[in-house]
């Protein structure tokens, strides 16, 4: 049998005092809107957010998690990048 | 809620109606939407279809408990919602009508909430404070169950040849329960007369003006208006009220005063 299943979206939630949105869990939906309004029915029934994004699943462009070793290891070694070699004022002590 | 401006006991009893009214169709559509929990076609909608339930049951309880201060003798929201006798719950026969199929009941969200959108945009500005309060509350919820509810009778009326047949056969079957709303009956002239709230006749127009746009849309040919009737919000219900009693109020009747 032919199955026609809804669509994936992935849901970002930006709490209420959150600054971004973060990835929260997805759902199924036939369309945007319909995606937007199961959002905010699945995710934030208990005052979870104040803004909502969804993106369709399939839009998402990801990295092949076989290529972690070529795309990740190489920075392992590489503390130099983390800027923790500087004697900072004290006045930018909260950085 | 505050209660600085709660009203005394010893409101008239066409006051205490009205309130019942309002309660009780919140509470019998709460309770068949329950119904669906577990149910749904997706997990999605069964979440989405049980916050409906959820909060026309808030509203319900508010309601209920005002009812019963209006009234003043005693009776708080349990023994009203589980305990009164089939003729004194003051719902349309609209919310009692069983769920049938997924398009039935977003159809009856939407005619319901529609009406409850307008319902609750006038009696903000209530004389009575407390139910103006409860309105101010429940409008935003209405509003959500309005869109939630248009946007699926939108798509499912507009969608493959089967779920527009299905919508329109629910149309046809809601559509002469929605005149309920708007016949005239004593206590909405009094209510009116007083300033506490509408005569719910008065919102036909506004109603329609939400309604049919959106059946429209949905590519749904309404019913012309018959002279068929029913008689809820006297206390005369359809035949299914009885059994959906049974399961609202089994609990309170077997194990008297439990709470959980």
């Amino acid at each position: 049998m032919e199955r026609k299943e809804w669509p994936l979206w992935e849901v970002f939630i930006r709490s209420r005092n959150g600054l971004d949105h973060k990835h929260c869990g997805s759902v199924h939906a036939p369309d945007a809107k319909l995606a937007l309004q199961t959002a905010r029915d699945v995710y934030t029934r208990r005052m979870e957010g104040v803004s909502i994004w969804v993106v369709k699943a399939s839009d998402i462009v990801a990295s092949d998690p076989d290529a972690k070793p070529e795309l990740f290891d190489p920075a392992e070694d590489k503390i130099y990048r983390h800027p923790t070699f500087y004697q900072l004022p004290e006045e930018v002590n909260h950085m | 809620m505050t209660n600085q401006n709660t009203t005394t006991p010893g409101a008239t009893p066409e006051h205490i109606e009205y309130v019942l009214r309002c309660a009780d169709n919140a509470l019998i559509l709460g309770q068949r939407l329950s119904e669906w929990c577990g149910h749904a076609p997706v997990i999605e909608e069964d979440l989405a279809l049980s916050n409906i339930a959820l909060d026309l049951v808030g509203q319900a309880r508010l309601l209920l408990t005002h009812a019963g201060t209006l009234e003043g003798r005693g009776r708080d929201e349990d023994q009203l919602a589980f305990l009164r006798v089939e003729r004194d719950y003051r719902n349309l026969t609209l919310m009692e009508l069983p769920n049938e199929d997924f398009g039935r009941t977003v159809l009856r969200n939407f005619l319901a909430s529609a009406f409850q959108v307008q319902l609750w945009t006038r009696l903000v500005d209530s004389t009575d404070r407390d139910l103006a309060a409860i309105a101010a509350k429940s409008l935003k919820e209405a509003r959500y169950h309005l869109d939630h509810s248009a946007e699926w009778v939108i798509r499912l009326g507009d969608g493959t040849a089967l779920s527009h047949e299905k919508m329109q056969a629910a149309l046809d079957f809601l559509w002469p329960y929605t005149a309920e709303y708007f016949t005239a009956s004593p206590a909405d002239e009094a209510v009116s007369q007083a300033g506490i709230g509408p005569a719910w006749s008065s919102l036909e127009a506004d109603w329609e003006g939400l309604v049919l746009p959106v059946l429209d849309e949905a590519t749904l040919v309404v019913p012309a208006r018959t002279p068929f009737g029913t008689f809820g919000k006297f206390g005369r219900h359809s035949e299914h009220m009885g059994h959906l009693l049974a399961t609202l109020q089994y609990m309170q009747r077997t194990y008297p005063g439990a709470r959980w």
